[in-house]
Protein backbone atom coordinates (compact mmCIF):
# COMPACT_ATOMS: atom_id res chain seq x y z
CA UNK A 1 0.00 0.00 0.00
CA UNK A 2 2.86 2.34 0.79
CA UNK A 3 4.32 1.98 -2.69
CA UNK A 4 1.05 2.54 -4.56
CA UNK A 5 -0.29 5.44 -2.57
CA UNK A 6 2.83 6.87 -1.00
CA UNK A 7 2.44 8.25 2.48
CA UNK A 8 -0.53 10.48 1.77
CA UNK A 9 -3.01 8.03 3.40
CA UNK A 10 -0.80 8.09 6.49
CA UNK A 11 -1.13 11.88 6.62
CA UNK A 12 -4.90 11.50 6.37
CA UNK A 13 -4.85 8.94 9.17
CA UNK A 14 -2.79 11.31 11.32
CA UNK A 15 -5.25 14.08 10.55
CA UNK A 16 -8.14 11.82 11.54
CA UNK A 17 -6.69 11.20 15.00
CA UNK A 18 -5.67 14.84 15.46
CA UNK A 19 -8.68 16.78 14.25
CA UNK A 20 -11.11 15.66 16.98
CA UNK A 21 -8.88 17.04 19.73
CA UNK A 22 -8.59 20.32 17.83
CA UNK A 23 -12.28 20.62 17.07
CA UNK A 24 -14.40 18.99 19.75
CA UNK A 25 -14.16 21.66 22.46
CA UNK A 26 -14.77 24.40 19.86
CA UNK A 27 -17.73 22.59 18.33
CA UNK A 28 -19.23 21.05 21.46
CA UNK A 29 -18.45 23.34 24.42
CA UNK A 30 -18.33 21.50 27.73
CA UNK A 31 -16.69 18.37 26.42
CA UNK A 32 -13.34 19.66 27.67
CA UNK A 33 -14.39 19.34 31.32
CA UNK A 34 -12.16 16.38 31.94
CA UNK A 35 -10.97 15.29 35.38
CA UNK A 36 -7.74 16.97 36.50
CA UNK A 37 -5.70 13.80 36.18
CA UNK A 38 -6.79 13.41 32.56
CA UNK A 39 -5.84 16.99 31.74
CA UNK A 40 -2.46 16.47 33.39
CA UNK A 41 -1.94 13.21 31.49
CA UNK A 42 -2.71 14.93 28.18
CA UNK A 43 -0.24 17.70 28.88
CA UNK A 44 2.50 15.26 29.87
CA UNK A 45 1.93 12.98 26.87
CA UNK A 46 3.60 15.32 24.35
CA UNK A 47 7.04 15.62 25.95
CA UNK A 48 6.94 11.94 26.98
CA UNK A 49 6.26 10.78 23.42
CA UNK A 50 9.01 12.95 21.96
CA UNK A 51 11.49 11.83 24.64
CA UNK A 52 10.67 8.18 23.93
CA UNK A 53 11.23 8.85 20.25
CA UNK A 54 14.58 10.53 20.84
CA UNK A 55 15.72 7.75 23.19
CA UNK A 56 14.87 4.93 20.79
CA UNK A 57 16.34 6.91 17.89
CA UNK A 58 19.74 7.61 19.41
CA UNK A 59 20.30 4.89 22.03
CA UNK A 60 19.00 1.76 20.27
CA UNK A 61 20.62 0.13 17.24
CA UNK A 62 18.42 -0.62 14.24
CA UNK A 63 19.26 -4.35 14.11
CA UNK A 64 16.98 -7.04 15.51
CA UNK A 65 16.95 -7.47 18.43
CA UNK A 66 18.16 -3.94 19.16
CA UNK A 67 21.11 -3.19 21.41
CA UNK A 68 22.07 -0.13 23.38
CA UNK A 69 24.46 2.07 21.41
CA UNK A 70 26.82 4.53 23.03
CA UNK A 71 29.20 6.85 21.25
CA UNK A 72 29.14 9.92 19.08
CA UNK A 73 25.40 9.94 18.28
CA UNK A 74 24.07 10.09 21.89
CA UNK A 75 26.77 12.62 22.78
CA UNK A 76 25.79 14.76 19.78
CA UNK A 77 22.13 14.58 20.81
CA UNK A 78 23.07 15.73 24.31
CA UNK A 79 25.06 18.60 22.84
CA UNK A 80 22.07 19.57 20.71
CA UNK A 81 19.79 19.61 23.76
CA UNK A 82 22.25 21.76 25.69
CA UNK A 83 22.72 24.29 22.89
CA UNK A 84 19.00 24.49 22.10
CA UNK A 85 18.19 24.93 25.78
CA UNK A 86 20.75 27.73 26.10
CA UNK A 87 20.03 29.57 22.84
CA UNK A 88 16.40 28.58 22.07
CA UNK A 89 17.57 27.92 18.51
CA UNK A 90 16.75 24.40 17.38
CA UNK A 91 18.61 24.75 14.09
CA UNK A 92 21.78 25.79 15.92
CA UNK A 93 21.59 22.77 18.22
CA UNK A 94 20.89 20.34 15.39
CA UNK A 95 23.68 21.88 13.31
CA UNK A 96 26.18 21.38 16.11
CA UNK A 97 25.09 17.74 16.54
CA UNK A 98 25.46 17.08 12.81
CA UNK A 99 28.95 18.60 12.71
CA UNK A 100 30.01 16.61 15.76
CA UNK A 101 28.90 13.30 14.25
CA UNK A 102 30.41 14.15 10.85
CA UNK A 103 33.76 14.95 12.44
CA UNK A 104 33.63 11.80 14.58
CA UNK A 105 32.90 9.65 11.53
CA UNK A 106 35.61 11.31 9.47
CA UNK A 107 38.01 10.53 12.30
CA UNK A 108 36.80 6.93 12.44
CA UNK A 109 35.38 7.35 15.92
CA UNK A 110 31.74 6.59 15.04
CA UNK B 1 1.89 41.01 13.63
CA UNK B 2 5.42 41.38 15.00
CA UNK B 3 4.99 38.19 17.06
CA UNK B 4 3.73 36.37 13.97
CA UNK B 5 6.84 37.39 12.03
CA UNK B 6 9.00 36.01 14.84
CA UNK B 7 7.14 32.70 14.61
CA UNK B 8 7.54 32.64 10.85
CA UNK B 9 11.27 33.29 11.19
CA UNK B 10 11.82 30.10 13.17
CA UNK B 11 9.26 27.90 11.39
CA UNK B 12 11.33 27.95 8.20
CA UNK B 13 14.61 26.61 9.66
CA UNK B 14 12.77 24.00 11.72
CA UNK B 15 11.07 23.00 8.48
CA UNK B 16 14.51 22.50 6.96
CA UNK B 17 15.29 19.93 9.65
CA UNK B 18 11.94 18.22 9.09
CA UNK B 19 12.60 18.05 5.34
CA UNK B 20 15.85 16.29 6.07
CA UNK B 21 14.11 13.80 8.37
CA UNK B 22 11.52 12.98 5.72
CA UNK B 23 14.21 12.34 3.12
CA UNK B 24 15.80 9.80 5.45
CA UNK B 25 12.38 8.15 5.79
CA UNK B 26 11.99 7.98 1.98
CA UNK B 27 9.04 10.34 1.74
CA UNK B 28 8.30 11.74 -1.71
CA UNK B 29 8.20 15.51 -2.15
CA UNK B 30 4.42 15.29 -2.43
CA UNK B 31 4.24 13.31 0.84
CA UNK B 32 6.17 16.09 2.57
CA UNK B 33 3.92 18.85 1.29
CA UNK B 34 0.71 16.95 2.05
CA UNK B 35 1.90 16.15 5.57
CA UNK B 36 2.68 19.81 6.23
CA UNK B 37 -0.79 20.97 5.20
CA UNK B 38 -2.89 18.01 6.37
CA UNK B 39 -1.23 17.04 9.65
CA UNK B 40 0.09 20.50 10.49
CA UNK B 41 1.77 19.45 13.71
CA UNK B 42 5.56 19.59 13.90
CA UNK B 43 6.10 17.13 16.75
CA UNK B 44 3.79 14.50 15.31
CA UNK B 45 5.24 14.96 11.83
CA UNK B 46 8.78 14.51 13.12
CA UNK B 47 7.66 11.44 15.06
CA UNK B 48 5.96 9.94 12.03
CA UNK B 49 9.05 10.47 9.89
CA UNK B 50 11.18 8.59 12.39
CA UNK B 51 8.66 5.77 12.73
CA UNK B 52 8.24 5.39 8.98
CA UNK B 53 12.02 5.17 8.69
CA UNK B 54 12.01 2.37 11.28
CA UNK B 55 9.19 0.54 9.48
CA UNK B 56 6.66 1.01 12.28
CA UNK B 57 3.05 -0.02 11.56
CA UNK B 58 0.72 2.84 10.72
CA UNK B 59 -1.51 2.05 13.67
CA UNK B 60 1.44 2.71 15.99
CA UNK B 61 2.14 5.99 14.19
CA UNK B 62 -1.52 6.96 14.60
CA UNK B 63 -1.36 6.12 18.32
CA UNK B 64 1.73 8.23 18.87
CA UNK B 65 0.19 11.07 16.84
CA UNK B 66 -2.91 10.91 19.02
CA UNK B 67 -0.77 11.19 22.14
CA UNK B 68 1.46 13.98 20.89
CA UNK B 69 -1.45 16.03 19.57
CA UNK B 70 -3.81 15.39 22.49
CA UNK B 71 -2.72 18.73 23.93
CA UNK B 72 -4.79 20.44 21.23
CA UNK B 73 -7.85 19.45 23.23
CA UNK B 74 -6.71 21.91 25.87
CA UNK B 75 -5.94 24.63 23.33
CA UNK B 76 -9.34 24.23 21.70
CA UNK B 77 -11.05 24.43 25.08
CA UNK B 78 -9.24 27.68 25.85
CA UNK B 79 -10.14 29.22 22.48
CA UNK B 80 -13.75 28.02 22.56
CA UNK B 81 -15.21 30.87 24.67
CA UNK B 82 -13.96 33.39 22.09
CA UNK B 83 -15.28 31.53 19.06
CA UNK B 84 -18.65 30.40 20.43
CA UNK B 85 -20.56 33.07 18.48
CA UNK B 86 -19.01 32.11 15.14
CA UNK B 87 -20.89 29.86 12.70
CA UNK B 88 -20.35 26.13 13.18
CA UNK B 89 -18.79 25.74 9.72
CA UNK B 90 -16.26 28.48 10.39
CA UNK B 91 -15.31 26.96 13.75
CA UNK B 92 -14.90 23.53 12.14
CA UNK B 93 -12.58 25.03 9.53
CA UNK B 94 -10.63 27.08 12.05
CA UNK B 95 -10.07 24.01 14.20
CA UNK B 96 -7.90 22.33 11.58
CA UNK B 97 -5.38 25.15 11.90
CA UNK B 98 -5.23 25.18 15.69
CA UNK B 99 -1.62 24.40 16.62
CA UNK B 100 0.89 25.52 19.21
CA UNK B 101 1.77 28.74 17.44
CA UNK B 102 -1.67 29.87 16.27
CA UNK B 103 -3.03 29.09 19.73
CA UNK B 104 -0.32 31.00 21.58
CA UNK B 105 -0.55 34.06 19.33
CA UNK B 106 -4.32 34.27 18.98
CA UNK B 107 -5.23 33.54 22.60
CA UNK B 108 -2.88 36.29 23.77
CA UNK B 109 -4.50 38.68 21.28
CA UNK B 110 -8.08 37.66 22.16
CA UNK B 111 -7.36 38.22 25.82
CA UNK B 112 -5.81 41.59 25.09
CA UNK B 113 -8.81 42.85 23.12
CA UNK B 114 -11.39 40.90 25.12
CA UNK B 115 -12.94 39.12 22.15
CA UNK B 116 -12.54 37.25 18.88
CA UNK B 117 -10.56 38.70 15.96
CA UNK B 118 -10.77 36.64 12.78
CA UNK B 119 -8.03 38.53 10.96
CA UNK B 120 -5.59 38.04 13.85
CA UNK B 121 -6.34 34.31 13.98
CA UNK B 122 -5.55 33.81 10.31
CA UNK B 123 -2.41 35.92 10.47
CA UNK B 124 -1.25 33.66 13.30
CA UNK B 125 -2.05 30.60 11.19
CA UNK B 126 -0.25 31.93 8.11
CA UNK B 127 2.84 32.64 10.21
CA UNK B 128 3.34 28.86 10.21
CA UNK B 129 1.36 27.68 7.21
CA UNK B 130 3.67 29.45 4.74
CA UNK B 131 7.20 28.98 6.13
CA UNK B 132 6.68 25.45 7.52
CA UNK B 133 5.99 23.68 4.19
CA UNK B 134 8.41 25.98 2.39
CA UNK B 135 11.23 25.16 4.80
CA UNK B 136 10.35 21.47 4.72
CA UNK B 137 10.47 21.11 0.97
CA UNK B 138 13.64 23.19 0.78
CA UNK B 139 15.33 20.92 3.34
CA UNK B 140 14.07 17.84 1.52
CA UNK B 141 15.38 18.94 -1.86
CA UNK B 142 18.69 20.25 -0.54
CA UNK B 143 19.48 17.13 1.49
CA UNK B 144 18.76 14.87 -1.47
CA UNK B 145 22.03 15.76 -3.11
CA UNK B 146 24.36 14.78 -0.26
CA UNK B 147 25.59 11.64 1.55
CA UNK B 148 23.47 11.76 4.71
CA UNK B 149 25.45 9.21 6.72
CA UNK B 150 28.91 10.57 5.94
CA UNK B 151 27.86 14.11 6.79
CA UNK B 152 26.25 13.02 10.06
CA UNK B 153 22.85 14.29 8.97
CA UNK B 154 21.14 11.16 10.33
CA UNK B 155 21.61 12.52 13.85
CA UNK B 156 19.36 15.49 13.03
CA UNK B 157 16.16 13.60 13.76
CA UNK B 158 16.86 12.21 17.27
CA UNK B 159 18.61 15.46 18.15
CA UNK B 160 15.59 17.51 17.12
CA UNK B 161 13.24 15.19 19.02
CA UNK B 162 15.31 15.40 22.19
CA UNK B 163 15.50 19.19 21.99
CA UNK B 164 11.78 19.56 21.30
CA UNK B 165 10.96 17.28 24.21
CA UNK B 166 13.18 19.16 26.62
CA UNK B 167 11.71 22.41 25.33
CA UNK B 168 8.35 21.26 26.68
CA UNK B 169 9.68 20.53 30.17
CA UNK B 170 8.64 23.15 32.67
CA UNK B 171 8.48 21.43 36.05
CA UNK B 172 9.01 18.39 38.20
CA UNK B 173 6.15 16.44 36.63
CA UNK B 174 7.48 16.98 33.11
CA UNK B 175 10.93 15.80 34.19
CA UNK B 176 9.41 12.64 35.71
CA UNK B 177 7.30 12.01 32.61
CA UNK B 178 10.25 12.47 30.25
CA UNK B 179 12.59 10.38 32.42
CA UNK B 180 9.98 7.65 32.79
CA UNK B 181 9.31 7.64 29.06
CA UNK B 182 13.01 7.22 28.27
CA UNK B 183 13.47 4.35 30.74
CA UNK B 184 10.34 2.52 29.59
CA UNK B 185 11.12 3.12 25.91
CA UNK B 186 14.62 1.72 26.22
CA UNK B 187 13.55 -1.25 28.35
CA UNK B 188 10.63 -2.19 26.11
CA UNK B 189 12.63 -1.36 22.99
CA UNK B 190 15.42 -3.79 23.90
CA UNK B 191 12.83 -6.55 24.22
CA UNK B 192 10.30 -5.78 21.49
CA UNK B 193 12.02 -3.35 19.12
CA UNK B 194 12.09 0.43 18.73
CA UNK B 195 8.41 0.82 17.81
CA UNK B 196 7.20 -1.12 20.84
CA UNK B 197 9.54 0.88 23.03
CA UNK B 198 8.31 4.15 21.59
CA UNK B 199 4.64 3.41 22.17
CA UNK B 200 5.27 1.99 25.65
CA UNK B 201 7.32 5.03 26.63
CA UNK B 202 4.79 7.47 25.24
CA UNK B 203 1.85 5.81 27.02
CA UNK B 204 3.51 5.07 30.36
CA UNK B 205 5.82 8.10 30.64
CA UNK B 206 3.01 10.47 31.69
CA UNK B 207 2.05 8.02 34.45
CA UNK B 208 5.45 8.65 36.05
CA UNK B 209 4.69 12.36 35.90
CA UNK B 210 1.31 11.92 37.55
CA UNK B 211 2.94 10.11 40.47
CA UNK B 212 5.00 13.20 41.31
CA UNK B 213 3.68 16.15 43.26
CA UNK B 214 3.52 19.21 40.95
CA UNK B 215 6.09 21.95 41.45
CA UNK B 216 5.41 25.67 41.06
CA UNK B 217 6.69 25.49 37.47
CA UNK B 218 4.46 22.61 36.41
CA UNK B 219 1.83 23.55 33.84
CA UNK B 220 0.03 20.23 33.83
CA UNK B 221 -3.03 21.78 35.45
CA UNK B 222 -3.10 24.97 33.38
CA UNK B 223 -5.01 24.27 30.19
CA UNK B 224 -4.86 27.85 28.94
CA UNK B 225 -1.12 27.88 28.34
CA UNK B 226 0.66 26.88 25.17
CA UNK B 227 3.48 24.41 25.48
CA UNK B 228 6.60 26.20 26.74
CA UNK B 229 8.27 25.01 23.56
CA UNK B 230 5.89 27.08 21.46
CA UNK B 231 6.35 30.11 23.63
CA UNK B 232 10.10 29.70 23.40
CA UNK B 233 10.11 29.51 19.65
CA UNK B 234 9.95 25.77 19.00
CA UNK B 235 7.20 24.04 17.00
Amino acid sequence: MNIALGLIPLSLLMWAVTYPSRALPMLAPGIERLPNWAISYLRLAGPAALAALAATGCLLTSDSPPHLQLGAVPIAVAVCVLITWKTRQLLLGVGAAVILVAVARAAGAA
Amino acid sequence: MRDSLAIAAYAFPVGLVYGLATLQAHFSALDVIVACFVVLGGGAQFAAAGMVKDGAPWVAIAGVTLLINARHLLYSAAIAPYTSERPLRERAFMAHFLMDESFALSLAHFRRIGGFDRRAYWIAVLAVLIPWPLGSITGYLAAGSVDIGRLGLDVAFPAAMAALSLGMVSGRRDVAAVGGAVIVALGAGLVGGASVGLVAGAVLGPVFGLMVRPSDHDQSNEPERAEPAAEAGLP
